[in-house]
């Protein structure tokens, strides 16, 4: 690599590069993905805009550290097998996390050139070099050497992914355990294919199928083996677990068990991997609402609200009971939500839903709030304002308001949870049984798809560590080969380079 | 993608027909049929572009390897799979063991109580209660003589049988309910009742056996798309609390029950139901029927 001469803010292209989008009312009708991306040209533009900072605060904002200079530079030298080689040395998925990840509040916001103008659309270059890679059919299959262990994951979303992946470069035997009918967790039931299509979640797990991984589907872990028997039984050496977090919550207020109101979890689910949209090609049903009512402001509500407006509701309302800042969903999903014509009521909390008499839902009588003090998450606490009750007509509420432990591992293992039903671990992600780790929503409770990403490769470090193998993350990453970078042919980063077993 | 029993799909290997709506299949799944419980459910996508339905297991074999499942063909999905599905066939979803075992082994005298389709998942139970040394009774009710199925199998595992038809054309003239009512004027130390069927027959049963304080366990079958927690449609009101059936139940306390509350969330895609019925008869040939096998 040459080192070209410095650049500073004022040489780069000011004005950050527009991804295409479909058109707003076109999209709200159809389940194709909104935002279409970058071509060629764009990219090599936004290339432009990162100063390759010595800092690169970047890639310390990114949950598994990319480094995201290095391959936005190869980028711009054209070199796009380069770059997808760089990111993929630790994200498995960048055309899911390019599309999924929070960057505003991760790599782009810590961004050097977002201090004076717009920061480098970091994600969208992301997702530009991982559609590059399925299109050109690239993929990185290192040459493994079997070490014999055997690795159980149990759920296929993206803690398991990012578990299973780096296991089975390490040279194990990995096979992932799925509940439902098809892998890929949230990112097929949950995200909605005009965010994050189907297909490029299949197109990523296929890349993990040529690592060796085997993904076992129709599976429920707890309940057709334990997790004790997949270790002392089944010939697991380790067992990591990500069943992630999703047991809805409702508010507990009357009306909730009137006919039309429901989780996201279920909505999306039946719209998403059920395919009830489709109806009645695919069996699965789905009642549409002509007028919906999300409660929540999240990332799961603005689906929720973005999937009732293209199965043909005429009025989506979103109600949350803090105001447009404090919402804790992506900027872009926001802001294309409110592009679509969603109805958003701030600083609104539903009190009772109402019934038309039939036990449907007629209404949602709700109560203004205001804003007091900040509470323990640095947000300020919404108070009800007095005597402000009012009603929102709706023909279906459904509650996007966050999610509770998966309860079945704990009823069915003796792993030691922690007060409210999480899966309680140490710092290297190790739980109460040796040998068992876990991860992701069901460790913390619920987060994004990179922040389980990153959980999946810290419980991986430490099963590599459980099991005596070498830590593989420094083996396979490309770097500049040369006398001074090896020491007798062997990598210098490389630090146990003899695959050894340690007693236990 | 690979599944447990190592194949594409999980093969039928026996259908008994029972009545022209209500049909047996036995499946093969070895890893399943070993850890299944009595009071178990498991969900089945029978092709493709199907729906997951929930569905007790009304018997395993864990020698021969199967599970079996009792079927009526009432919606869409369940007339395809009666029309489609036969030794050979495949199902191209099949996942459990789901829901919290019943518990087994605490009673000493038992009524177990199958109304129709629930006559099936009540069998395992009454097997078990019988293996743990409890007394049994059973009562199974049907509408009339043509449609009784297994009673020789619990004649097997029952101390006493009582069968209920609404015509009176075998056993006694009359619902499960009258059954329970006999059973109790003979046996006043029952300890427990299992009663599983529709919501009004369940609901009938809690009633009868209330004024006696019997223990009476229930077994729920709402709406629900993934049986592991996750989308909160089965959820149940229990007292003044709310449960989901998937991971919380199946089996309740059908005394603290709130059935009404059942029925009409059972309610909740009858539009839709009826229309893909509607539509089923209209074209029977919709899809390849090959498809599903």
């Amino acid at each position: 690599m040459t080192q070209k001469k410095k650049k500073t803010i004022r040489m780069i292209p000011q004005a950050r590069t527009p991804a295409h989008e479909q058109d707003p009312h076109e999209r709200a009708r159809n389940f194709l993905e909104v935002n279409c991306g970058y071509h060629v040209e764009d990219a090599l533009l936004e290339a432009e805009r990162c100063l390759l900072c010595p800092e690169q605060p970047c890639v310390s904002g990114c949950p598994v550290n990319i480094a995201i200079p290095d391959f936005i530079q190869r980028i711009t030298e054209k070199d796009y097998r380069g770059a997808y080689d760089v990111i993929t040395a630790t994200n498995l998925l960048p055309a899911v996390c390019g599309r999924v990840c929070p960057q505003e509040t991760q790599c782009e916001g810590v961004c050097t050139v977002g201090e004076s103008l717009e920061p480098v659309a970091i994600g969208r270059l992301e997702r530009w070099v991982g559609d590059l890679a399925i299109k050109e059919g690239w993929s990185n299959v290192p040459y493994i050497e079997p070490s014999g262990l055997r690795v159980g994951i149990v759920g296929s979303g993206p803690a398991g992914m990012a578990c299973a992946a780096d296991m089975a470069k390490a040279g194990c035997e990995v096979t992932v355990f799925e509940a439902f009918h098809e892998a890929g967790g949230v990112l097929k039931y949950g995200i909605p294919d005009f965010r994050l299509p189907n297909a490029v979640v299949d197109a990523e797990i296929g890349k993990l199928e040529q690592l060796g991984i085997r993904f076992e589907c129709n599976t429920l872990v707890g309940r057709l083996f334990s997790i004790e028997q997949m270790i002392e039984e089944m010939g697991f050496h380790a067992v990591f677990i990500g069943t992630g977090a999703g047991y809805p919550s409702f508010m507990g207020i009357p009306g909730e068990s009137l006919n039309g109101v429901l989780s996201a979890n279920e909505l999306l689910t039946r719209c998403n991997l059920m395919r009830a949209r489709d109806f009645p090609d695919y069996d699965t049903p789905l009642q549409p609402g002509r007028q919906v009512a999300v409660i929540g402001a999240g990332n799961t509500a603005m689906d929720a609200l973005r999937v009732c407006l293209r199965l043909g509701a005429e009025q989506v309302r979103c109600l949350y009971r803090r105001s447009r800042a404090e919402a804790p969903a992506r900027a872009e999903e926001l802001h294309h939500a409110e592009q679509e014509g969603i109805e958003f009521q701030w600083l609104v909390s539903p009190v009772e839903i109402l019934d038309d008499g039939n036990r449907n839902v007629r209404a949602v009588r709700c109560v203004r709030m205001m804003l007091g003090e900040p509470d323990e998450s640095g947000r300020r606490r919404p108070v009800p304002e007095p005597g402000s009750e009012f009603e929102i007509e709706a023909d279906m509420v459904v509650y996007a308001i966050g999610t509770n432990a998966n309860p079945i591992i704990g009823q069915t293992s003796k792993l030691r949870l922690t007060p409210r039903g999480y899966i309680a671990t140490d710092d290297n992600l190790a739980t109460s049984i040796p040998g068992v780790f876990a991860g992701g929503d069901i460790v913390t409770g619920a987060a994004t798809v990179i922040e389980a990403m990153g959980a999946g490769r810290r419980a991986a470090r430490g099963m590599k560590a459980f099991l005596g193998l070498r830590d593989t993350d420094f083996v396979y990453q490309e770097r500049p080969a040369g006398p001074a970078a090896t020491l007798f042919g062997i990598d210098r980063a490389e630090h146990g380079y003899a695959r050894v077993r340690l007693p236990r | 993608m690979a599944n447990a029993t190592g194949g594409a799909g999980y093969e039928v290997v026996t259908r008994q027909d029972f009545s022209d709506v209500t049909f047996l299949l036995e499946i093969r799944h070895p890893l399943l049929a070993k850890a299944a419980r009595p009071g178990q459910f498991v969900i089945v996508m029978a092709h493709e572009h199907g729906e997951r339905i929930p569905l007790t297991i009304a018997d395993f074999d864990r020698d021969k390897g199967t599970i079996t499942l009792v079927i009526q063909a009432v919606g869409k999905t369940t007339r395809e799979m009666q029309r489609d599905l036969r030794a050979g066939s495949r199902l191209h979803g099949l996942v459990g063991p789901m829901g919290e075992p019943s518990h087994i082994g605490k009673a000493k005298k038992v009524l177990c109580v199958g109304g129709g389709l629930g006559v099936a998942p009540v069998y395992p139970q009454a097997r078990a209660h019988k293996a743990s040394g409890a007394y049994v009774i059973g009562v199974l009710g049907f509408r009339n003589r043509d449609l009784v199925f297994w009673d020789d199998k619990f004649r097997a595992c029952c101390d006493e049988l009582i069968l209920c038809t609404d015509d009176g054309s075998v056993g006694i003239k009359g619902m499960v309910t009258e059954g329970i009512r006999q059973a109790i004027a003979r046996h006043p130390d029952i300890d427990e009742c299992v009663a599983i069927g529709p919501p009004i027959m369940m609901k009938g049963c809690a009633e009868a056996t209330r004024p006696h304080k019997i223990r009476t366990v229930v077994s729920l079958n709402p709406v629900m798309v993934d049986g592991t927690g996750m989308c909160g449609g089965c959820r149940v009101k229990i007292g003044d609390r709310v449960k989901f059936a998937c991971v919380d139940g199946p089996d309740f306390d059908g005394h603290l029950v709130d059935f009404d509350d059942l029925m009409f969330r059972l309610q909740r895609y009858r539009a839709t139901e009826s229309e893909a019925n509607k539509r089923y008869d209209e074209n029977c040939r919709m899809r390849n029927p090959e498809a599903a096998r």
